[in-house]
């Protein structure tokens, strides 16, 4: 384990010192704002409104009206940005011919996958912790319920492992990063949307449907529900991505 | 320290190392010679576990590359042809990270660092982006990453490829340097290289062992004879010794009836002795052949491939 964290911490030094990230960094924050700036003043418009119309009866809810709906469109975000930052994972190693150098060293291969998972993940850690700020500043105008304000967040970072877990598998395959972009992008896309499907599908195949969707389970944890099933889902989602990473890379040295 | 035997590894059905057994001592400094597409990265890639071989073992300090690689790996520092260079690095921290990864002591990463920058003359760099370096100079933090956990073995594959007249001359003088400390296992495929370094050679060609030997040893056996494969219709032991007789001549042998082997004093162009002899007598000459001997060849590819460089 210690193993991967070096690699992982050369991975983030890698990663702060481009100026990738801080352009990746800027668009992020700068769209999250937007959206939480235009949700949050929607819901100060019917504040008012509600003050002036007694009888309407809206019961107005900072976590469920704001916060909520911030952070499902977090992961929406995320989604358009986690390709960008775990493209070149493997990719690049592969391409400068770095990779032996990771290869020749006492190192488990399954160190070499988690050190560029936790890595990647620290990464859209810190854009997620950047873009917190919304929520202080919420805090420090009106009382939202913290408990799901947390178990809301570890949804969007759970979700967010899931996305670096294809990503770095997609980095994997190729040694191209667009490649690993588009693939990333591709699939993590469709397994956000796979739930359309239900809809149409038998009884069963809806629900298998419904489970593997990818955005169902974040509804849970945003409104301060740690529910097990969702936890298994994005835990094993993660780890069967990472170990078809490890085959991957193990099936590359027999070739 | 190296043993090495059967190696076999296939891409395909064509083999790049097909049965290759050879040893490295403790303290020697070896050099791997051969011309390119030989299978000397290939071979080198399977003693620091990278690829794993289709068959044969490798065992270095008794430990085998398949069952072991772990262990294998902490006694190894390998430079690959391409160096392993992270060019958004800078030297130092590239140099630490190289350290922690091969699970050097945390309170000894900054005495090795330092150790390997006096080492490698990177004093004057150690600050600077490993991209922004030249070749000479990140060819000497390839070589400083493979070495700063002082491993008891050194691998390096075309350590001075690329580079310009006087870094090569300086890289070599590095590399004599470190087999005072180091086994070292080196590829090349420019002979005058090879012998201004290494203690022994290992020719290799098309995947396997042309030679293995120390330089005075192959010199010699190169220089000594030429040889001449000769098929009579006629043969028997008055033939054989009425071969040995000429002057030109040292050892004549009869390998099969009327096939001969002859040992001649090189330069004498004994072709036209041993074929004048052989129509006077009326022995029916059918094949008259100087063997070139494989090695020979090899060793004219990479004289002349040295030419071409530094022409």
């Amino acid at each position: 384990m210690k193993n991967a964290l070096v690699i992982a911490r050369r991975e983030l030094g890698s990663y702060f010192a481009s100026p990738l990230f801080y352009v990746i960094a800027t668009v992020f924050l700068g769209i999250q704002s937007f959206m939480s700036y235009n949700i949050l003043s929607f819901f100060s418009y019917q504040s008012f409104q509600e003050a002036q119309i007694q009888q309407m009866g809206l019961t107005l809810n900072v976590n469920e009206m704001v916060i909520e709906p911030s952070l499902i469109n977090m992961g929406v975000i995320l989604l358009l940005m986690s390709p960008l930052i775990t493209m070149r994972s493997f990719s690049e190693e592969m391409r400068q011919k770095t990779f032996p150098l990771l290869l020749a060293s006492p190192v488990h291969l399954w160190e070499i996958v988690a050190g560029k998972f936790i890595a990647c993940l620290g990464v859209l850690s810190v854009l997620v912790l950047a873009s917190s700020y919304f929520v202080g500043f919420i805090l420090a105008v009106g009382s939202p319920e913290i408990g799901p304000i947390l178990t809301g967040y570890l949804g969007v970072l759970l979700m967010t492992g899931c996305y670096v877990a294809i990503g770095v598998f997609a980095s994997s395959l190729t040694d191209n990063q667009l490649v690993a972009a588009v693939i990333t992008f591709g699939f993590v896309f469709l397994m956000w949307i796979i739930g359309w499907a239900a809809q149409s599908a038998g009884e069963t195949a809806g629900e298998i449907l419904d489970y593997l969707s990818l955005v169902n389970h974040l509804q849970n944890f945003t409104q301060g529900m740690i529910d097990t099933s969702d936890l298994t889902y994005y835990l094993s989602f993660i780890a069967f991505f990472l170990f078809l990473t490890y085959r991957v890379l193990e099936s590359r040295r027999w070739r | 320290m190296i043993e090495v035997e059967n190696l076999t590894k296939s891409y395909g059905p064509r083999p790049a190392v097909d049965r290759l057994s050879f040893q490295v001592n403790s303290g020697e400094v070896v050099g791997f010679l051969g011309p390119n597409g030989a299978g000397k990265s290939t071979t080198m890639n399977i003693l620091c576990c990278i690829l794993p071989a289709t068959s044969g073992t490798v065992k270095v300090h008794g430990f085998d590359v398949f069952e072991n690689p772990l262990e294998v790996r902490k006694r190894i520092g390998y430079l690959p042809e391409n160096p392993p260079l992270y060019p958004d690095m800078v030297v130092g921290d590239f140099l630490k990270f190289a350290a922690r990864l091969r699970q050097v002591p945390s309170s000894k990463i900054k005495s090795s660092v330092d150790n390997v920058v006096e080492k490698c003359m990177l004093g004057d760099v150690k600050g600077r982006l490993i991209g922004r370096l030249s070749k000479g100079y990140q060819q000497r933090v390839g070589l400083a990453q493979a070495m700063v956990h002082d491993p008891a073995i050194l691998v390096l594959d075309e350590p001075t490829i690329g580079l310009d007249p006087i870094q090569i001359i300086e890289i070599r003088k590095l590399i004599r340097d470190l087999g005072r400390e180091h086994t070292i296992l080196l590829s090349s495929h420019i002979l005058p290289e090879v012998t201004q370094i290494c203690q022994r050679v290992v020719i290799i060609h098309e995947g396997r062992i042309a030679a293995m030997d120390t330089l005075e040893g192959l010199t010699a056996s190169l220089k000594k004879t030429q040889r001449l494969d000769l098929a009579l219709r006629q043969g028997g032991d008055d033939v054989r010794s009425g071969l040995a007789e000429l002057d030109c001549v040292i050892s004549a042998a009869e390998t099969s009836s009327g096939k001969f082997t002859l040992e001649c004093h090189p330069g004498s162009h004994p072709q036209d002795e041993v074929a004048r002899l052989v129509l006077d007598r009326g022995w029916g000459l059918d094949e008259l052949r100087p063997v070139s001997l494989s090695l020979e060849d090899i060793f004219l590819q990479l004289t002349t491939e040295e030419k071409e460089v530094t022409a």
